[in-house]
Formats: C-alpha cells, sequence, structure tokens
C-alpha cells in the first residue's frame, strides 16, 4: 500500500524542502536573499518548513535600492520578527555615498544591486545564496541550474554550467567561488499564486488591488517617490492599481486591477496576456539579452 | 480538483523540427503569452522571416539565437486543467549524451522525434540508448512532418515497426513505447486530433502525456531514503527531538515499520512520519519529510534508512556503467570524488571494461571514455556504500563522479549494467551489457 500520490504543488513543494536540506546540509554560511516580494517571502515559508520544528539556520540578506515601497519594508519587518529570523539589509544608497556606484541617469537602481549584493557576500562570506528565480520568468532563467556555480566575480558562464542529474546536486566550489540556489526553479507564477492561497501566505499588501496616483511612462504606471515623479507632460492620476513584482519604484509598473482577494488575483494570473516582467519590468526590456547579460554579470 | 505533475523529455536530432513542436504544445495550450509572441514576431522580422519563427521561444542563449542551433539542457512548463508538465527540452547534436541523461535523469516518460522522410537514423539509436540506459518508464516516438510525406499510413507503418524492432532491442516492453503521428508544424495529433491521419486511431500527444502515470517504479520498490540533515531544535519543550530530515528516495515509509540505517546496519522502528503540517501516516517516493525513530541511535547526513527486507547492499566496490560528460578523458587508476544520495566520498577507478558502441550497440575494450561515452568500469570507494542496481531502484543505484581539483561533474553513474541488449531473432547476435 503506498500513499496517496503528490499533486503538482505538494511535488514542487517536496523539490524545494530537499533543496533547502541538500544546501543546509553541504553549505557553511547559506543566506536567502530577500525581497519583500512573494517569491522570496514563497522561499521564507519553504525553508521555514523544511527545517521545522526547529528555525531556519541561515539569515536574510535584502540588497535595499531605497526606492521602496513603505508597506513592503513594514511587511518585511513584521516578517523576520515574527519568525525570529536574522536580516542583513546593504543600502545600495551607501555604496552611492561613498562613491562605489553612481546613480545613473534615469533614476533606475535595479543594475545597481549587484555591486552591492557581491560585496555583502563577500563580507559575510556566503557561500550559497539562495533566490527566487524562476524558470518560467524568461528564456535565459530557462536554462539555469538549481545550484548554479559563480566565479570570485559573481559571474555566471552559461556554457560552464555543471550537468544537473537527477538530484544529486554538485555544489563543489573553491575559496571566494559561491552558489546561487533556485529552490522554486520548476514553479510558475500561477503554482507560485495557487501555494499561496493553499498555505494562507501573507504577501504585502501592494500585491492587492489599492488605490494609488501614478502616472504613465514607457507604457507602464509608475509611482510617485523619492525616486522621482512625473516629468514633462506626465501627470499623476487616481488609479485602481495592484503590484505583479515588488522592485525598484522607478523601474517597476503598477497594473490596473480591481483583484482585492487571492481568488481575484489568480483569475486574474490565469487570464492574463503578458508575463510578469514583461508586463511590468522596464529593467528587462533594456535589449533582447537583458537578463542573460546581467546574470553574466552577478545579478539575480 | 487538484492536478499532478508529470516530468518528461523530449530527445531528437537536428531538423527534426523539435523546437517546433515544444513551441506548438505551449502554443495550443495557451502557455505562450502576448508579450512572449509579440518578442518572437519582432525578432523573426528582424532576421527577416516572413514568418514567426517558433524555435525562438525555446533559444534562451544569445550564442543559441545567433548559431541556430541550442546548446543546453532547457525547462519549459504549461499545463493543462487535468495535469501540469514539466519539460525538459534536450538538444540533439551538441554533446548529445550530456544532454540526453540530464533530460532523462528526472523523467518518467520521453518524447523521441524523427523526421518522416527520413525515419529512424543514427540520431534516433543513440537517443534511444541513452534514454533505455537511464530506465526512463516509457517512450513516444513522435513522427513529425507527416504534412511532408502527404499522410501516407504506408511510411508511417514502416517506421514505427523499425523503431518497435529497435525499442525491443533496448528492453523496452511493447506497451512502454507509442507512436504518434504529428505535423508540428501545421499542429496536426499535437493537442488537436488530425483529420487527415483518420487511419490513427491513438491519443494525440498531448492526450498521451495527460493520461500516462506519474509516477515511476520507485513507488513500488522497497523504502529508501537518504539523510539529509539532522533536526534537532534543542528547545526547553522539544528538548529530546531529533528527525532525520529527507525526501524518500523509493517506496513508502509508516509509523511502527522496521527500518535499518546504513552503512552501520543498526535497526530501529519508525516512531512517526512529520512534516511541517504535522505527522502523516504514510509517505510515498517524491514526499520530504522527516522521521522519528523509537531509538536514539547516532545518524548523521549520509546515512540512509531502508527497509528491512530487501535492503540496499553495503559495498565498497561497484561495478558501474558510466556516461562521460568532461573534456578530460577517464583513465584507469583515476582517483575521483563520488557522491551518492547524500554521502560523498573518494573512489579510486579500477578497470575501464567495456564501451558502449551507440550507432552499432557493439561493446569494445576501450583504453579510456572520452567526452559523451558510455561505458563500464569498476570502482573501489573510500566509505562503504548502501546500493541497488539502478536498474532496480533509481535513487540508490545513481551517483556522480566529480573531478576534485575543479569541483566539475565529470560523468552520472549507474550501479550495474543497467542496459540490456535484447537479441531478436533475424538480427546479428550482440554481447549482453553493458
Amino acid at each position: 500500500m503506498t500513499a496517496p500520490a503528490l499533486d503538482a504543488l505538494e511535488a514542487l513543494e517536496s523539490e524545494a524542502i530537499h533543496i533547502f536540506r541538500e544546501v543546509a546540509g553541504e553549505f557553511d554560511r547559506p543566506v536567502i536573499l530577500f525581497s519583500g516580494g512573494k517569491d522570496s517571502t514563497l522561499l521564507v515559508h519553504l525553508a521555514v518548513k523544511a527545517f521545522a520544528p526547529a528555525p531556519v539556520p541561515f539569515p536574510l540578506l535584502h540588497v535595499d535600492t531605497g526606492h521602496n515601497y513603505p508597506e513592503v519594508i513594514a511587511f518585511r519587518d513584521s516578517l523576520v520578527e515574527r519568525l525570529g529570523l536574522r536580516l542583513e539589509v546593504a543600502h545600495v544608497q551607501d555604496w552611492i555615498d561613498d562613491g562605489r556606484l553612481v546613480e545613473r541617469a534615469d533614476g533606475t537602481r535595479n543594475p545597481l544591486q549587484t555591486q552591492p549584493l557581491l560585496d555583502s557576500i563577500v563580507e559575510h562570506r556566503f557561500d550559497a545564496v539562495f533566490g527566487g528565480g524562476r524558470r518560467d520568468e524568461e528564456r535565459a532563467r530557462a536554462k539555469e541550474r538549481i545550484i548554479s556555480l559563480r566565479d570570485a566575480f559573481g559571474r555566471w558562464d552559461p556554457r560552464k554550467q555543471r550537468p544537473e542529474l537527477w538530484n544529486l546536486y554538485n555544489g563543489r566550489h573553491a575559496p571566494g567561488e559561491h552558489v546561487r540556489v533556485f529552490p522554486i526553479s520548476n514553479w510558475t507564477e500561477l503554482d507560485v499564486w495557487r501555494y499561496i492561497q493553499r498555505e494562507n501566505i501573507e504577501l504585502p499588501s501592494i500585491y492587492y488591488s489599492h488605490q494609488r496616483e501614478v502616472f504613465r511612462r514607457d507604457g507602464m504606471w509608475l509611482a510617485e517617490g523619492p525616486w522621482g515623479g512625473p516629468r514633462g507632460n506626465e501627470t499623476l492620476e487616481l488609479k485602481t492599481v495592484r503590484y505583479r513584482t515588488v522592485g525598484d519604484g522607478s523601474c517597476t509598473g503598477a497594473v490596473e486591477s480591481t483583484a482585492t482577494t487571492l481568488d481575484e488575483v489568480i483569475a486574474e494570473v490565469m487570464a492574463s496576456r503578458l508575463t510578469e516582467r514583461g508586463a511590468t519590468r522596464a529593467d528587462d526590456r533594456l535589449s533582447e539579452a537583458a537578463m542573460e547579460d546581467r546574470k553574466r554579470e552577478g545579478y539575480f | 480538483m487538484s492536478r499532478d505533475l508529470l516530468r518528461f523529455a523530449t530527445a531528437g536530432s537536428v531538423d527534426d523540427g523539435k523546437s517546433t513542436l515544444v513551441g506548438r504544445l505551449l502554443y495550443d495550450t495557451k502557455s505562450v503569452l502576448a508579450d512572449q509572441i509579440e518578442a518572437v514576431q519582432r525578432a523573426s522580422v528582424d532576421k527577416g522571416l516572413s514568418t514567426p519563427d517558433l524555435s525562438l521561444l525555446v533559444d534562451g542563449l544569445r550564442a543559441e539565437r545567433e548559431q541556430g542551433i541550442t546548446i543546453d539542457v532547457a525547462y519549459r512548463y504549461f499545463s493543462t486543467p487535468v495535469r501540469e508538465f514539466v519539460l525538459a527540452d534536450t538538444p540533439g547534436h551538441v554533446q548529445y549524451t550530456r544532454n540526453t541523461v540530464t533530460g532523462a535523469s528526472t523523467a518518467e516518460l520521453a518524447v523521441l522525434l524523427v523526421d518522416a522522410r527520413h525515419g529512424v537514423v543514427e540520431q534516433t539509436r543513440r537517443h534511444a540508448a541513452v534514454l533505455a540506459l537511464l530506465r526512463v518508464p516509457r517512450l513516444v516516438l513522435a513522427i513529425n512532418k507527416i504534412d511532408l510525406v502527404d499522410y501516407d499510413e504506408a511510411v508511417l507503418q514502416a517506421i514505427a515497426k523499425d523503431f518497435a524492432g529497435l525499442a525491443r532491442s533496448l528492453g523496452f516492453a511493447d506497451d512502454a513505447v507509442l507512436t504518434i503521428p504529428v505535423s508540428a508544424l501545421v499542429g496536426d495529433n499535437v493537442v488537436e486530433r488530425s483529420e487527415r491521419t483518420p487511419w490513427y486511431d491513438g491519443p494525440t500527444l498531448l492526450g498521451h502525456l495527460e493520461s500516462v502515470p506519474v509516477t515511476g517504479p520507485e513507488v513500488d520498490a522497497p523504502f529508501r531514503m537518504p539523510v539529509q540533515y539532522v533536526i534537532r531544535p534543542r528547545t526547553e519543550e522539544l528538548h529530546d527531538y531529533r528527525g532525520y530530515a529527507g525526501q524518500v528516495a523509493a517506496g513508502t515509509v509508516r509509523p511502527g515499520d522496521q527500518i535499518v540505517v546504513l552503512p552501520s546496519g543498526r535497526r530501529s522502528t519508525v516512531a512517526s512520519v512529520e512534516t511541517a503540517d504535522g505527522p502523516l501516516a504514510a509517505a510515498s517516493a517524491g514526499r520530504s519529510v522527516t522521521v522519528l525513530l523509537d531509538d536514539d541511535i547516532d545518524i548523521s547526513r549520509g546515512d540512509v534508512l531502508a527497509a528491512v527486507e530487501g535492503a540496499p547492499r553495503v559495498t565498497d566496490e561497484l561495478d558501474a556503467t558510466l556516461c562521460w560528460l568532461a573534456e578530460k578523458p577517464l583513465r584507469p587508476g583515476a582517483r575521483l570524488l563520488l557522491k551518492h544520495g547524500t554521502r560523498t566520498t573518494q573512489a579510486i577507478v579500477g578497470a575501464v571494461t567495456d564501451r558502449l558502441d551507440t550507432d552499432t550497440f557493439t561493446l569494445s575494450t576501450p583504453e579510456q571514455l572520452e567526452i559523451n561515452d558510455i561505458g563500464r568500469v569498476t570502482l573501489r570507494t573510500a566509505d562503504p556504500l548502501p546500493v541497488d542496481d539502478y536498474a532496480d531502484v533509481r535513487a540508490t543505484g545513481s551517483f556522480l563522479l566529480i573531478d576534485p581539483p575543479t569541483g566539475n561533474t565529470l560523468a552520472a553513474g549507474l550501479v550495474g549494467s543497467p542496459l540490456v541488449l535484447v537479441d531478436l531473432p533475424g538480427e546479428t547476435a550482440h554481447t549482453p551489457g553493458p
């Protein structure tokens, strides 16, 4: 007599838990990259389940662009507090202030996260960095390994990836190298939402429909913030919107939506005609190979 | 109603239209979203093409787009109301062994493509041999481009018969193989049933993918679980809690089961099978759990919990089949690292006894194994390992060989000789193995 077969979400959950435990067993200083967005919140939830009833045996790292939504930072701090986790924050502003980074002309700080991330990895001697990347997000990511080696410069070389066989992960690395680990590689956006619903996972409020003053730029609804506001003939309008991803406020667009509950969000995702990155992330639209280039440089 | 998850792989040689088939599956199941289609249309126009090139949907890296080839295994996702699919899309020509082995290692089914105009070619034989070696439970032969042979039933019958002989000689049972005539370009029998193949009464490709069992033979095997991590909360209320965390690799575990801890051989009884959501009455292959035992015995990462009946054998001498994946050749006497389950140990290669010619399915005695070679070796390990033959239990019969100085993965290892070549009447006799 066998136990009931796993459904898709159970199979994905078991795979992710297996990955968390492998890394905990084989690496000295893992860390979860945490933005407060839905994918990294899901990662933390899975990590908690992997080690329960013991606490998660590694900290979180937030590379903070400073272009935040206050709701997300409040959510981040309350989650860390509630779970008794340790949070490291690398402020992009510190790198700009001491001259290691220069603000871009367009004010966007997403591409500036790579340097603080790599510096933090060196400073804390992290050897395994968990990220919420999924293979369905983008074509370059479709070829990413679950455990992916980065050289001492944090670079990804797609032609030197190790073959990943069965569920035997090879995380061997030289001093100074580290691995990126993607426990939810095989999840789709819809899997993430359905699992959030099944597990009743709390998310920042900006994922649900709310009223916000936004302006139109490059086909996206952007909010006013420390990164700037409307220019020229752009004007603020009060719209009913929600966010599909949490990123740098200067380049993460809101979508018009009346979805106030998880059921409504899922219905909207199912009916959507645009991928979440294509719809709302200007930085991914920069070039045909935008994501591949940024990954090679050490971005997540 | 909850949907289950099928992991499958596709393999085919260059120009069989595999990218188009994958594109068709994604497109017809409405898994391609508007911005992705627009991106492909833009890129197709940039390349001076008059119609959208669906293969652009699936070629991810810049070098691949520039050279018009696929380099690496890519993972695709689509779903229907009854099932979710994880597709390992394995390219045909560049390093076909490495890519096919990778894709096949996690697949419960493989779709092998041939061009209806060319039938079973060398590459088909090679791919089928690798899929047989890796013990992929089910095969689909998709005969593509049937529109280019005028939907001629006789052509299809000839290819199907040819392939059935090949599959049988590689040890596939007849009911594990299905042949489907398709046109990825036009869409015949991929998702929609074709009216141009009235002589074909089987399922469409998607219909078949939706109905095959998602679980492999692991579920019916005896219980095995490599211990990944020991969970010890060390809090006041959980002072004595000691949980062995792992993913059930084969069989089923229940409270009250007698188990043996390997390699030590100590026995105990399962007290409970825990998850973060509470205890389970039983957990089968694939589920991540935390096992609590009645006795306080010394168990750590690398140990294997197994059913007392039909336990793995514990050995430091292995006869194994290797798929050699590295540029650097393997020679007898090599000192390597071997990762089996959750244990990594040192290994010395004894003899390299056989090399499989995947074109003729004959064996030769090689001096060394080179990249993409499949061969048999003997290995001695520094620590005893609890192993099964790969043919019996894939999870405890598989291992990696790792290069100590670089950490690179050199080989996929399979305990024993999982590829059994069957002599067919009327054909030249084969030497059995590897």
